[in-house]
């Protein structure tokens, strides 16, 4: 309610702003002081003066208010949760602030005096942040209005702020890996502080919900993630024999033989294959393959488990496909025609040419583009988690059902978490194993590629 | 030297054979690969149109009620809360029960679970909309149970039993005979939020709860994508900085969807407090996650601009940012709003990283606006997908079809836009 | 300078021991005529300069001699050209012999991405031409000297053939061409790419290989073309305006237009 007030004040002020500012430089303006910029230009400026301070200070408000608030309110909690610390003050925390708000939960006695505190809490902070957020707006119009004089250059001065404002746009995708590697180091490293990462990177027995008993400390379920790192290699490697190959074949028969009609039609065909949801794809797996497969298993008299590796993979397998061939598409392309003229002028057949001078000269392309194709094996998650098992089993076969790293992390974190259970934190820690995995195979990825590309330009 | 000559010929015509074998071999794994791509995706999609068209039916069975005043317990004057309460149910299962001549116990139950749970908001909306039915005799299409339901339109084309039990059967083929069993298409399955029943599960909350998360994820993404390619094309200094930033987006574009998800919660949810479940927070995290590709197409549409058009507005004294505001991005617009659709596009088929943002919770309610808990089409269809009946597998078939709409809605308008984008050029 | 309707060749387009004969050759690029009825013979162990303006089709025709425009979707090709009075253009001919058979060396030297030695063994691996390692190592060492690269290379066989110099590449890729023993190499302005020590090499080099082969070069250089060649072709607007012998061409032109050309006037 209040968010939604201070925005539209803010926003009449902004108007109202531009509009006085553009007023005040038109009287100033004489023929002796001529003004350096467009009237406009101080309304703008203005404008932006008046409404960009109050915005940022809403927002770090916004993200600031709750930790302070629930910091203020352990105080009052009972005497027993304070002491007892962590799971259990975050669980009193949730349960005051539902009561509060008039969730229907149990009420409990002990918690009264914080619900009132957090009512009264909850008041305070929205009068402060109203009244402060609003004073900022209007100090911010009053001194920049007075300061507002012919000779200053606002049109320099709002450029160099709309600039700051681009480069903070252009900031936010750094903060994000910042943000995510932030967030998985920190919760990776308390899960290390209760399993040693020696179990975990090298540990062979992978069962989470142990630690769930309340009785139990984290520390003595099994974390040991090799089964998972085995399940991931064992899916994407199916998956990438059938996406190289395929991948590959493709797009050299669509850049070396096919006719322009044919290539028209079928590289945009395989491209829709790329844009059918992932989870179109597992639900493809998990019930038309997988079963398949099983009966098909069956006469051969192969146990085949309904969940197996193999259905997974393959299916992975086709959505990696056109990954695969436009970008070696591209690569091929990047082959000079002259390369191909010299070999032809050999007397060289298109398939020779293709085997011995252009795949060689392309190689370190697709090398790069199978990289890639890797990395978005292993970080797939929809197809695995419908169409492979949650039982983390050691194995290289791929009749059998394996997980992987990713339908761990799906399972560990839906549904209620507590952020102090070690189960919990073992998803940060493999999600944390995960981005840097995929992050090096994409980094060295895009930068053989990109060498590659500097050697034919 | 013509001896040397000649069996330089003579060879080369002799490696022939084997080399045009060669040739075709090649060749065909060439062609037999695109024939296996495009065999996949029309195995997919006819897969799944044949799973799914079923769904956009639902059997009825034409039935009269009596809207027995005295069952009812109501009046043509009765407060609306009293007619809401009225035991529309029982007034169904009662006037069943009475037309079937059903007086065993296990019977009756058998008959009661061929009819919808819901069958009785039906005659409760009828009797809400225009309470001068009550006393009279209506003409109702009851909803059936799902099994009904799969048992008409699957196994009684036929001629086969299916899981009805055996009098449960009797009955069946007696309404159908009478001509009282029909399918009619399944609004309902478009305007009705998620359910337990599968005949009653709709994907109404699913779409709206899409397109909030779509909205905040467009608010946010578009103007920040374009800031950003507008900074890294025009005025990013070429140094040690720029090119962090360059890599950075170019690695974000590759990261998997999932760590966006472990993000969401470890920051936005744990850190900033922005309540679960919500289009809110979904949107927060597919911003983050479409951003890269929006930047790069951004910036794409910004280098296609030709720079004869920069140098005049430059010749006419224009500053750099009248320059872009005025000239470039005007001109850049179409194609960053194409490269917009199309991260747009991805994120719209996005589930990984809400189902760690507790978009996954099992929501009835339609969702109203951005902070109501929500979910959105892709997990629904991970949610039903997960349900043992047929009936929930034969639904999300048809929510993969609605979802693969949007989609080809949404690239078809990309395409077209890039079409006319050409023709300017 | 407009085009000539029907114009006869001027000069001597026959010779009387072809090895390579063209006649009534029309090129189209979908709907652009390129070359216009161009009739011409190419004698047994001469060495013939195609001269003429930029865009005259000279490059076209030299390419359509081993079918290097087969490689371009839209280039249609009319008329018959004859490689010892078989037709290359029946549709029972393979490409891939007739190339072995007619080599050809580009503008830019494009040497494989490979080593030395596997740019030279490329051409007798792939048409089968040697039975054994020692044999093919003979015909690397006998195509390099010939192509009087040996001595600077036969230390680094196995070094790539993209660090060598520009000169050094051209003679890679003549080296290339004539270890598959052709009967006819093709010449595509070898020269225009390299610095004036480098063409001299590659002109001597051709001059030596006239011995053994029978060679086209289109050129740009009037005085490569008067070094290197017997007969000159002029070729303007894809029109074969006069064929004569060199010295002939070079002092006393038959046709106007060539004389125009030779003596500068443009270019």
């Amino acid at each position: 309610m209040t968010f939604s007030f201070l925005l539209i004040t803010i926003a009449i002020l902004c108007v109202i702003a531009y509009l006085v500012g553009t007023r005040r430089a038109k009287s100033l303006a004489s023929a002796d002081t001529p003004l350096s910029s467009l009237p406009g230009h101080y309304g703008s400026l203005l404008s932006l003066w008046t409404c960009l301070p109050p915005l940022l200070l809403m927002l770090l408000w916004g993200i600031m208010d709750e930790p302070v608030i629930d910091h203020l309110l352990v105080a009052q909690l009972p005497q027993a949760v304070q002491e007892q610390g962590g799971t259990s003050v975050q669980l009193a925390l949730s349960k005051v602030h539902n009561l509060a708000n008039g969730a229907n939960v149990e009420a409990d006695a002990s918690l009264s005096p914080a619900i009132l505190h957090l009512v009264e809490l909850q008041s305070r902070n929205e009068l402060l942040s109203t009244g402060v957020i609003l004073a900022l707006a209007l100090a911010g119009f009053a001194l920049t209005l007075r300061r507002l004089v012919p000779s200053r250059n606002a049109r320099n001065e709002m450029e160099g702020i709309i600039r700051g404002m681009l480069f903070a746009s252009s900031g936010i995708a750094v903060l994000t890996t910042v943000g995510i590697l932030a967030s998985v180091l920190f919760e990776a490293w308390m899960f290390f502080g209760k399993v040693s990462p020696i179990e975990f990177l090298f540990g062979t027995t992978w069962s989470p919900q142990v630690a769930l008993r309340a009785d139990q400390s984290g520390s003595s379920g099994s974390f040991g993630a090799v089964p998972l790192f085995t399940g991931t290699l064992l899916i994407s490697f199916i998956a990438m024999l059938i996406a190289v190959p395929i991948g590959l074949m493709s797009a050299i028969y669509l850049s070396e033989y096919a006719s322009p009609r044919v290539r028209s039609f079928a590289k945009p065909a395989l491209e829709v294959l790329a844009g059918i949801p992932t989870v179109v794809y597992g639900f493809f797996a998990a019930l038309t393959v997988a079963p398949i497969l099983k009966e098909f298993g069956t006469h051969l008299g192969l146990t085949v488990s309904s969940e197996s590796a193999l259905a997974a993979g393959l299916v992975m397998g086709v959505m990696i496909i056109p990954f695969v061939s436009s970008l070696s598409d591209d690569v091929i392309n990047a082959v000079p025609q002259s390369l191909r003229d010299g070999s032809y002028g050999l007397g060289a057949t298109r398939s020779e040419t293709v085997r011995q001078v252009v795949l060689p000269a392309a190689l370190p392309g697709i090398v790069g583009a199978v990289m890639l194709a890797v990395s978005r094996a292993i970080g797939e998650t929809m197809i695995v988690a419908m169409a492979a098992g949650l039982a983390a089993n050691l194995t290289a076969n791929p009749l059998e059902s394996v997980t992987t790293v990713t339908v761990q992390i799906v399972t560990l974190l839906v549904g209620d978490q507590e952020f102090d259970s070690a189960k919990t934190l073992a998803a940060f820690a493999l999600g944390l194993v995960l981005f840097l995995v995929t992050l090096t195979l994409n980094y060295v990825a895009l930068k053989v590629v990109q060498k590659y590309r500097e050697q034919y330009d | 030297m013509t001896n040397q000559t000649m069996t330089t010929r003579a060879k080369v015509e002799r490696s022939m054979g084997r080399r045009r074998r060669a040739e075709s071999r090649f060749r065909t794994y060439g062609m037999l690969s695109i024939a296996f791509g495009l065999l996949c995706l029309v195995v997919l999609f006819g897969n799944i149109l044949s799973k799914g068209t079923s769904a956009f039916a639902q059997t009825v069975l034409h039935t009269e009620v009596h809207l027995d005043k005295d069952y009812l317990g109501l009046t043509r004057q009765s407060s609306e809360k009293e007619l809401m309460n009225g035991n529309y149910e029982g007034l169904i299962k009662q006037q069943l029960r009475d037309e079937m001549n059903v007086t065993k116990r296990s019977q009756r139950r058998d008959l009661y679970s061929m009819v919808s749970v819901g069958a009785h908001w039906q005659l409760q909306g009828l009797v809400l909309d225009n309470p001068d039915l009550i006393g009279d005799t209506i003409k109702v299409d009851l909803i059936m149970d799902d099994e009904v339901d799969q048992w008409f339109k699957h196994d009684y084309p036929q001629g086969i039993q299916g899981r009805l039990s055996d009098v449960q059967y009797q009955w069946a083929m007696q309404w159908v005979e009478a001509g009282r069993l029909e399918t009619r298409f399944n609004t309902s399955f478009f305007t009705n939020g998620d359910s337990r029943e599968p005949e009653l599960a709709g994907v109404h909350g699913a779409i709206k709860g899409t397109l909030l998360t779509l909205l905040v994820t467009f608010l946010l993404s578009f103007p920040i994508g374009v800031a950003a390619a507008i900074y890294l094309e025009e005025f990013a200094p070429k140094n040690r900085i720029t090119e962090i930033v360059e890599i950075n987006i170019n690695n974000l574009a590759a990261v998997p969807s999932i760590t966006f998800g472990l993000l969401g919660l470890a920051i936005f949810i744990n850190i900033f407090g922005v309540a679960r479940s919500t289009p809110l927070v979904g949107g927060l995290v597919l911003t983050l996650m479409t951003l890269p590709t929006i930047i790069i197409s951004g910036r794409a549409a910004i280098k296609a601009v030709p720079p004869s058009i920069r140098e005049a507005a430059f010749g006419l004294g224009a500053s750099k940012m009248q320059v872009v505001f005025h000239h470039v991005l005007p001109l850049a617009l179409p194609g960053m709003l194409t490269g917009t659709i199309i991260g747009m596009a991805q994120a719209l088929g996005e589930t990984a990283p809400l189902l760690m943002i507790g978009m996954i919770a099992f929501v009835v309610d339609v969702p109203g606006f951005i902070t109501d808990p929500a979910t959105v089409l892709p997990v629904q269809i991970f949610l039903w997908s997960d349900s043992p009946e047929a009936a929930f597998t034969e639904r999300t078939s048809g929510a993969i079809i609605v979802l693969l709409g949007f989609l080809i809605a949404m690239n078809t308008v990309a395409v077209m836009l890039r079409r006319r984008l050409e023709r300017r050029w | 300078m407009s085009i000539i309707e029907n114009h006869k060749t001027d000069g001597e387009p026959f010779c009387d021991n072809p090895k390579l004969k063209a006649r009534d050759v029309c090129v189209f690029y979908g709907e652009k005529q390129a070359i216009f009825d161009v009739s011409l013979d190419i004698g047994a162990n001469e060495v013939i300069a195609l001269i003429g303006p930029s865009g005259c089709g000279k490059s076209t025709f030299l390419r359509c001699l081993n079918r290097m425009n087969d490689t371009i979707d839209i280039c249609n090709i009319t008329g018959d050209i004859l490689l010892d009075d078989e037709n290359i253009y029946a549709p029972k001919v393979d490409v891939v012999p007739l190339r072995a058979r007619v080599g050809m060396v580009f503008q830019k030297p494009n040497p494989f991405p490979k080593s030395i030695y596997d740019n030279i063994a490329y051409g007798p691996r792939i048409h089968g031409l040697v039975n054994h390692r020692d044999e093919l190592d003979e015909v690397v060492e006998r195509s390099l000297q010939r192509a009087g690269l040996w001595n600077e290379v036969k230390d680094r066989l196995h070094a790539p053939g993209t660090g060598l110099s520009g000169g050094q590449q051209q003679r890679l890729c003549i080296a290339r061409t004539i270890a598959v023993d052709p009967e006819v190499i093709l010449m595509d302005e070898p020269c225009s790419a390299l610095d004036p020590i480098a063409t001299a090499k590659i002109e001597e080099l051709i001059d030596e290989l006239r011995e053994n082969y029978t060679i086209a070069i289109v050129t740009h250089s009037m005085q490569q073309a008067a070094r290197v060649s017997q007969r000159t072709a002029y070729f303007h607007l894809g029109q074969l305006i006069e064929v004569n012998p060199t010295d002939m061409v070079f002092t006393t032109p038959q046709h106007a237009l060539t004389e125009a050309y030779i003596t500068g006037r443009f270019g």
